[in-house]
């Protein structure tokens, strides 16, 4: 990790993310989306956050990303990045943790990208923002998320517009250009949803080996636990705004404590029926 | 461009507008005849060699005149629309974005303003500050402010729930960042369309302006007070109201028809 980064000098358990009690109620209808919530990452760990529709699970991303402050909803708890309570912090700090510090993808890789602006800006984009880098820089670190991301021939690329990609490859505009500042957090809702299965594959290995070669953690969302399986250590299941079971991934999976988690796990359809 | 070329009406457009454009640009360097020049001996002649558009009732050069009175017209209709949309898209823009009560403060300005009939207010504007070609355009100007301001808040308030903009204020981008460099981009297919309509109406504003005798000032050509003058002669001269009118007609057809292909859904090319 980069010497830049926000460190607690002296923490003894270093936590990338804590989030502690974390309630997050809709003003609008009074409904209570995530009740209480605890969830703490370690410096370059990936997390599944895993649950059905409703379950609070992108509301909790949200809260995170510093994202609900658009919405009407009151929050209760802590959420520590680095050791930094993001709910106490200010619009201009949490703007500077923005992009920088935390990194998101989304599940629509067909409009999360700017309709108008070529995939070379948008991956510049937060260098632009954040740092002091040289145009020439810029481009520099750009081609190289744009090769890292395994996008074909990135010196063409980043002269294209987002229509002249497929969806895959938008994805992977969208993960270089949230990945080329190399942010310590990497929050990925549904990032494969709008897939199709072969494509899925590569974008997870792909998150896998950026969040290994930079090491970066990642918080993964998803309701399908195949994908949690396939790219996180640790998951943590989410049902009607509880997180229901914590655990390593191996060990949810092989000996599920909750009724919850083991519908899910006996959902997963099996090999044979495909 | 090149899509939009393929338009049918965009092309027709290109070629009206084009071909007033030269006509006032050489209006404006050379004119076969001194445009406010009279002449006793040649007065209310039709089409000839010499005057090739006829002369009026003062004996001067219809051509002359309408190619200068033209270059009025469309230089204050161009003026008129930048002030509208210099003001209306920095209005449109902030209530757009923002929302709450500066959209509410703004935006019911905004409906007074379009409550009163256009030429009336421009009228009130004028006698309170005079006539003349400036007064006019600051008049007009004012008046195109609402038009614009609400097609820009309109596009902004639509754009700022795209996931792009999400995304770019997940990068940390500032909000005149997200709304002027991310945003504005994608609504200009949009507002090109309505600055084609814009100056349409300015142009006939203008025209309705100088007609009623509150804009350009005689002896200065422009098409609206040379209509005026023309209809008095109607009967005895009908060329002159004919070619003044087709001149205007060709200024908004030209500008109608490129907003036609501006807006005919080919914006949608672009993504």
């Amino acid at each position: 990790m980069s010497s830049d980064k926000l460190i607690v000098p002296g923490a003894e358990d270093r936590k990338l993310l804590d989030v502690r009690g974390l309630k997050v109620t809709f003003r609008s209808n009074n409904k209570e989306a995530v009740k209480g919530i605890d969830l703490s990452m370690a410096p370059g760990e990936r997390l599944g956050l895993v649950g059905e529709s409703g379950s609070g699970k992108t509301v909790t991303a949200m809260a995170i990303s510093g994202l609900i402050e658009r919405y009407n909803v009151d929050m209760e708890g802590e959420i520590l990045f680095n050791g930094k309570d993001l709910r106490n912090a200010t619009r201009d700090e949490i703007r500077r943790i923005q992009g920088r510090e935390i990194g998101v993808v989304f599940q629509e890789p067909m409009t999360s990208l700017n309709p108008l602006m070529k995939i070379g800006y948008q991956v510049e984009e937060t260098l632009r923002i954040h740092t002091k880098a040289t145009p020439e820089r810029r481009k520099e670190l750009a081609i190289e998320a744009l090769t890292k991301v395994g996008l074909p021939d990135p010196e063409v690329t980043y002269n294209k517009y987002p229509h002249q990609l497929s969806g895959g490859q938008r994805q992977r505009a969208m993960i270089a250009s949230a990945a080329v500042i190399k942010p310590a957090l990497l929050i990925c809702d549904e990032p494969t949803t709008a897939l199709d299965v072969s494509v899925q594959a590569q974008i997870l290995e792909l998150l896998k080996s950026i969040s290994e070669e930079y090491d970066v953690g990642i918080l993964l969302i998803s309701h399908d636990l195949r994908v949690i399986k396939a790219l996180c250590e640790r998951v943590a299941v989410m049902y009607k705004g509880r997180i229901v079971e914590q655990g390593l991934t191996e060990e949810v999976f092989s000996d599920p404590k909750d009724e919850y988690t083991r519908q899910l796990i006996s959902a997963i359809p099996q090999r044979k029926r495909r | 461009m090149k899509q939009y070329m393929k338009n049918p009406n965009f092309r027709l457009g290109a070629i009206i507008t084009g071909f007033m454009i030269i006509l006032i640009l050489i209006g404006a360097l050379w004119t076969p005849y001194d445009p406010n020049a009279m002449d006793a001996s040649a007065k209310m002649q039709g089409p000839s060699f010499a005057h090739i558009l006829g002369t009026d009732n003062f004996g001067r050069d219809i051509f002359s005149r309408v190619i200068q009175g033209a270059g009025a017209t469309f230089t204050i209709a161009a003026a008129t629309v930048a002030i509208g949309l210099l003001i209306g898209v920095t209005v449109g823009a902030l209530t757009g974005y923002y929302g709450g009560w500066l959209d509410e403060v703004l935006m019911r300005i905004n409906d007074s303003i379009l409550a009163f009939p256009s030429i009336l207010l421009a009228l009130v504007i004028i006698a309170l500050m005079g006539g003349g070609k400036y007064n006019i355009i600051v008049a007009l100007g004012i008046l195109f402010i609402p038009s614009f301001a609400r097609i820009v808040r309109t596009e902004v308030a639509k754009q700022k729930n795209m996931d792009y903009v999400r995304n770019a204020r997940l990068m940390g981008a500032g909000d005149m960042r997200i709304l002027f460099v991310h945003i504005m981009p994608n609504i200009v297919p949009v507002l090109l369309s309505s600055v084609a309509i814009g100056f349409n109406n300015a142009v006939l504003s203008e025209a309705s302006m100088s007609y009623l005798g509150v804009g350009v000032q005689p002896p200065d050509p422009s098409l609206g007070r040379m209509l005026n003058e023309a209809q008095t002669y109607l009967t005895t001269a009908p060329w002159y109201a004919f070619f003044v009118g087709i001149a205007i007609v060709l200024l908004i057809l030209g500008f109608g028809l490129l907003s036609e292909g501006l807006g005919g859904g080919d914006g949608d090319v672009i993504r």
